[in-house]
């Protein structure tokens, strides 16, 4: 231990504090770690300012939404009545990168924040791939408050109960709206801008092409329509914004508006255990730094290690805290184990991740950091150790059998079959509903028939499905179909027209094939 | 790198208060029924409080395409304590089973969605859309109200009040005027300049180039921006008119009135006298109680004082009368009156009632409202103020009240803004 003498000792922190805890903090991970981060911007908040942020998404500023207004009520209500304390800190992906903190953090608190949101979280927006494709950080802050105006403008102009409703309808099919085998370009505001009224003459154009209703000169047989789309597409809310017939201008605009922010939001969903496992175990091991260099005190780092383990408590599944996974645990955990892997590798280790065991450490994190995302940073890097550690163990809820069967657990037999599993339980893409535009009925009825695989026969919730053909009719203004296929037949078709939606079973209809 | 550390704990915490109110609109409905509710459930003295407002979850919810229950659930569970694999677990009785539970969001078998509407909002949703009907405005009474309008601008005033884009027009007149001649001079002296050439010392070159200096300096001399530009807004203190009104509160304390009935009767005052106090900030109340005679009480006696002895109406009537004359005449007052009883009066009094009111009252008030507390058949006031209502439609109402929930429905309806 070194003779230096603390930075500030107790449990009340100051501004000159923070600022120092920074400048140590961000010394020791760059030069001892190599964490490049975005220009750090924090921000003390108030409890209060902390609901507003939770319920605006974490964004600091948004558009207008009574759902916002749910949340925040719902928060403020849980929080007061204790059944829920607030974040320490809320960061944005953005450039500059800004960390919200809390006031009630105490010193340690606050330090522990700084590594874990001006440090960790920092670094993995800079460094991650998918956010490197998906997001651009120096221009999300700007979009959104061009969205917010955009939005405030044409609720002006059209009304806010127009406006409300749009945006109903948009949210609920928010999770369709990004490809997931496409990598977007980047959202910039200036080119929005720029851009944005060209755009709506043009879209409207095509939309006008798409749907014109005068005969072609030569008489083509009825059959001989191309099939549209082409192919099925996956990004329902970018169909509805380039095709549905009836839109203005300035909802396709909105549709589009949610679309970007869904596309912000998308590398976050994909990376939550990564995220906060690289945040924690980078807040773990830059404390403990502090502690070694003497900047911190005895006392404040037996409290960090007290808030630490909190944070990384993992309820069993039996128990009624039980609520899921917790990322923290779970990553925390697989990148403390791979940095012991590679610098204490068992003969376990040599079978199961040969590739890494006994390689640098501070690499082989960087690595795995800046390529995977969950699923296959699972996939990957879960070790048997891990698995032993938190007793993992699989089942499979089958409702054609009478009852649950456990398919494996920590066990030889088990790792890898559990290591798969729990990487199918964080890919989006196998955890929500499949569901594309299959056809839409150009010279018919105009009516858009989307379909949905079930994946192992799970079926659709029926009651919120119907409530979201009711949004899809909003945005599409035609007959809708939605049919769910189950090993190839129709198993369920839902239907929405202008006045109400019903559900047939599959039998009596057949399965649309692609012609 | 160039850390930032930002406070902004001083700046505005209602950034959420905009949502807030989009919420409170969208759900108006369930909100105003809870308010009811809580209305005809709380305790007299209880009423400007915040409530707690549940409404069922699935109205509110934000639907989406989920994976419902069924078909084949795969999930890793941690915490492992005695399977091995191939161990056969039976379901766990009461509905879902472990897997399929991603699909709520937030709730915990929680059906209801729960939050705080706070005092302020309480009462909007209590008083929305009531209002003291055929308000005329009378008088412009010695006006103790002002707002301030904006009256132009001046040459004198405070800096906070600086208008900066009249400061700055005025300068760029008054430096444009100024500079006028000056340019012009300078324009000539250039030109003439130009017109020698390049003949080196000539002494008219010299002669113009001094010329020249001298007027560029004084060109620069004229000031940006001069105290005679400054300009200040002028704020004017403008007298608001106020409608003067008065209500009269009359109730009835006498011995056939029981407790509960009482209760009742003091509910419904408590109510409008809320709904004056923060509509119309202005408006005098007259508190009368009456048994066999009447007397003008204040607020405090009013609401808890106890008395009781027979009962003669027509006595608060007169006292009535007698105010309004010495007090608040009709030309420059609007005069509101409530009367609440359980219909029960001295023999021969109800008809007395009933002329006072026709001819002396009704001609004089805005607005009667009569309430009688009663669960039984009519009594003798409702029987007799039951002629009433067509001689004056819209001066005059009468509502039955039989127990606490009809309180606020029948104050709501008597007090319902009427489109017209």
């Amino acid at each position: 231990m070194s003779s230096q003498t603390p930075i500030a000792e107790g449990s009340d922190w100051t501004f000159e504090a923070l600022e120092a805890f920074e400048r140590e903090i961000g010394r020791i991970a760059a030069d001892k770690y190599r964490l490049d981060t975005y220009t750090n911007q924090i921000e003390i908040i108030s409890a209060e300012q902390m609901m507003d942020a939770y319920s605006s998404v974490g964004m600091p500023v948004g558009y207008h939404h009574w759902s916002f207004g749910k949340q925040f009520l719902s928060t403020e209500q849980r929080y007061r009545k204790g059944h829920i304390g607030l974040a320490y800190e809320l960061v944005i992906n953005s450039d500059p990168c800004i960390a919200y903190l809390m006031e009630e953090n105490s010193l340690t608190l606050q330090a522990l924040v700084i590594a874990h949101a001006c440090y960790g979280h920092n670094s993995f927006f800079k460094g991650n791939y998918l956010f490197r494709e998906w997001t651009d950080a120096s221009a999300i802050v700007n979009y959104v408050l061009f969205a917010r105006d955009y939005i405030s403008e044409c609720e002006e102009r059209h009304g806010v109960d127009a406006v409300e409703s749009l945006l109903d309808s948009c949210h609920a099919l928010m999770s369709l709206g990004v490809d997931r085998f496409r990598r977007p370009r980047p959202v910039s505001p200036e080119e929005e801008r720029k851009r944005q009224k060209d755009r709506e003459d043009y879209l409207q154009q095509q939309v006008n092409d798409l749907w014109r209703t005068v005969p072609k000169k030569k008489h083509e047989p009825e059959e001989k329509w191309p099939r549209f789309p082409a192919e099925p597409q996956e990004n329902l809310l970018y169909f509805i914004e380039k095709n549905a017939p009836l839109l203005e201008p300035w909802e396709r605009e909105i549709v589009r508006i949610v679309r970007k922010i869904a596309v912000y939001y998308y590398p976050q969903r994909q990376t939550k255990v990564m995220n906060e496992g690289w945040a924690t175990f980078w807040h773990y091991t830059l404390m403990n730094d502090l502690y070694d260099e003497g900047l911190i005190g005895e006392g404040n780092i037996l409290e960090f290690l007290q808030s630490h383990t909190n944070v990384i408590h993992q309820p069993d599944y039996d128990s009624p805290y039980f609520s899921g996974i917790n990322p923290y645990t779970l990553g925390f955990a697989m990148f403390t184990d791979i940095r012991r892997i590679c610098e204490n590798p068992t003969e376990e280790d040599r079978r199961f991740s040969p590739e890494i065991a006994g390689s640098d450490w501070l690499d082989t994190v960087h690595h795995a950091m800046a390529n995977y995302k969950d699923e296959s940073f699972i996939l990957q890097h879960l070790s048997p150790k891990v698995i032993r550690d938190l007793k993992l163990f699989s089942i499979v809820d089958d409702d054609s059998d009478s009852a649950i069967r456990v398919t494996a657990i920590h066990d030889d037999d088990g790792y890898r079959r559990v290591r798969e599993e729990l990487a199918d339980q964080h890919n989006i893409s196998k955890q929500e509903p499949d569901i594309q535009v299959w056809e839409v009925s150009l010279r018919g009825d105009r009516s858009i028939r989307l379909r949905h695989k079930q994946r192992d026969r799970i079926p659709l919730d029926e009651d919120d499905a119907k409530e979201v053909m009711k949004h899809v009719h909003r945005l599409w203004q035609f007959d809708v179909h939605l049919e769910s296929v189950r090993d190839e037949k129709v198993h369920r078709v839902f239907h929405c027209n202008d006045d109400k939606v019903w559900i047939d079973s599959g039998e009596s209809s057949n399965p649309a094939k692609p012609s | 790198m160039a850390l930032l550390i930002i406070d902004r704990r001083q700046q505005g915490k209602q950034k959420s208060a905009v949502n807030r109110q989009r919420f409170l609109k969208r759900f108006r409905k369930h909100i105003k029924e809870a308010v009811s509710d809580a209305v005809s459930k709380r305790s007299i003295t209880d009423m400007e409080r915040g409530e707690e407002i549940s409404i069922p979850k699935k109205d509110i919810s934000e639907p989406i395409f989920h994976q419902g229950k069924g078909g084949k659930q795969r999930r890793v569970l941690p915490g492992n304590k005695e399977f091995i694999r191939g161990d056969r677990i039976d379901r766990p009785s009461g509905g879902g089973g472990g897997a399929g539970g991603k699909a709520s969001s937030q709730g915990e078998g929680m059906d209801e969605f729960v939050f705080e509407l706070n005092q302020q909002e309480f009462l909007d949703f209590m008083f929305e859309d009531l209002e003291l009907p055929n308000l005329v405005r009378k008088q412009l009474k010695d006006s103790d109200s002002y707002k301030l309008v904006k009256g132009g601008y001046l040459r004198e005033g405070i800096p906070a009040r600086l208008n900066v884009l009249q400061s700055l027009r005025g300068a760029k007149a008054r430096r444009i005027a100024l500079s006028g001649a000056i340019r012009r001079e300078i324009k000539a002296l250039e030109k003439s300049l130009e017109e020698i050439g390049n003949d080196e010392e000539s002494e008219e070159r010299r002669d113009i180039t001094v010329k020249l200096d001298r007027a560029r300096r004084r060109l620069n001399q004229i000031p940006f921006l001069d105290d005679f530009d400054l300009r200040y807004n002028h704020m004017i203190q403008q007298p608001t008119p106020t409608t003067s009104a008065v209500m009269f509160c009359l109730m009835d304390v006498s011995g056939s009135m029981t407790q509960d009935i009482k209760d009742l009767a003091k509910r419904f005052f408590v109510l409008l006298h809320l709904f004056l106090k923060r509509h119309y900030e202005k408006t005098e109340v007259v508190f009368i109680r009456h048994h066999t005679k009447a007397d003008e009480v204040d607020e405090e006696e009013f609401f808890y004082s106890r008395e009781t002895g027979g009962t003669v109406v027509s006595t608060a009537l007169d006292l009535m009368q007698r105010i309004v004359r010495e007090r608040y005449p009709s030309d420059s007052w609007n005069i509101y009156a409530a009367q609440a009883s359980d219909g029960e009066n001295w023999a021969d009094d109800s008809p007395k009632c009933r002329d006072l009111l026709v001819k002396s009252l009704l001609p004089l008030v805005q607005y009667f409202a009569y309430v009688e507390i009663s669960s039984g058949r009519d009594q003798e006031l409702w029987q007799t103020y039951s002629e009433i209502p067509t001689d004056f439609p819209d001066r005059f109402a009468m509502r039955k009240v039989s127990e606490p929930a009809d309180i606020f429905p029948v104050f709501r309806d008597l007090f319902e803004r009427r489109s017209s």
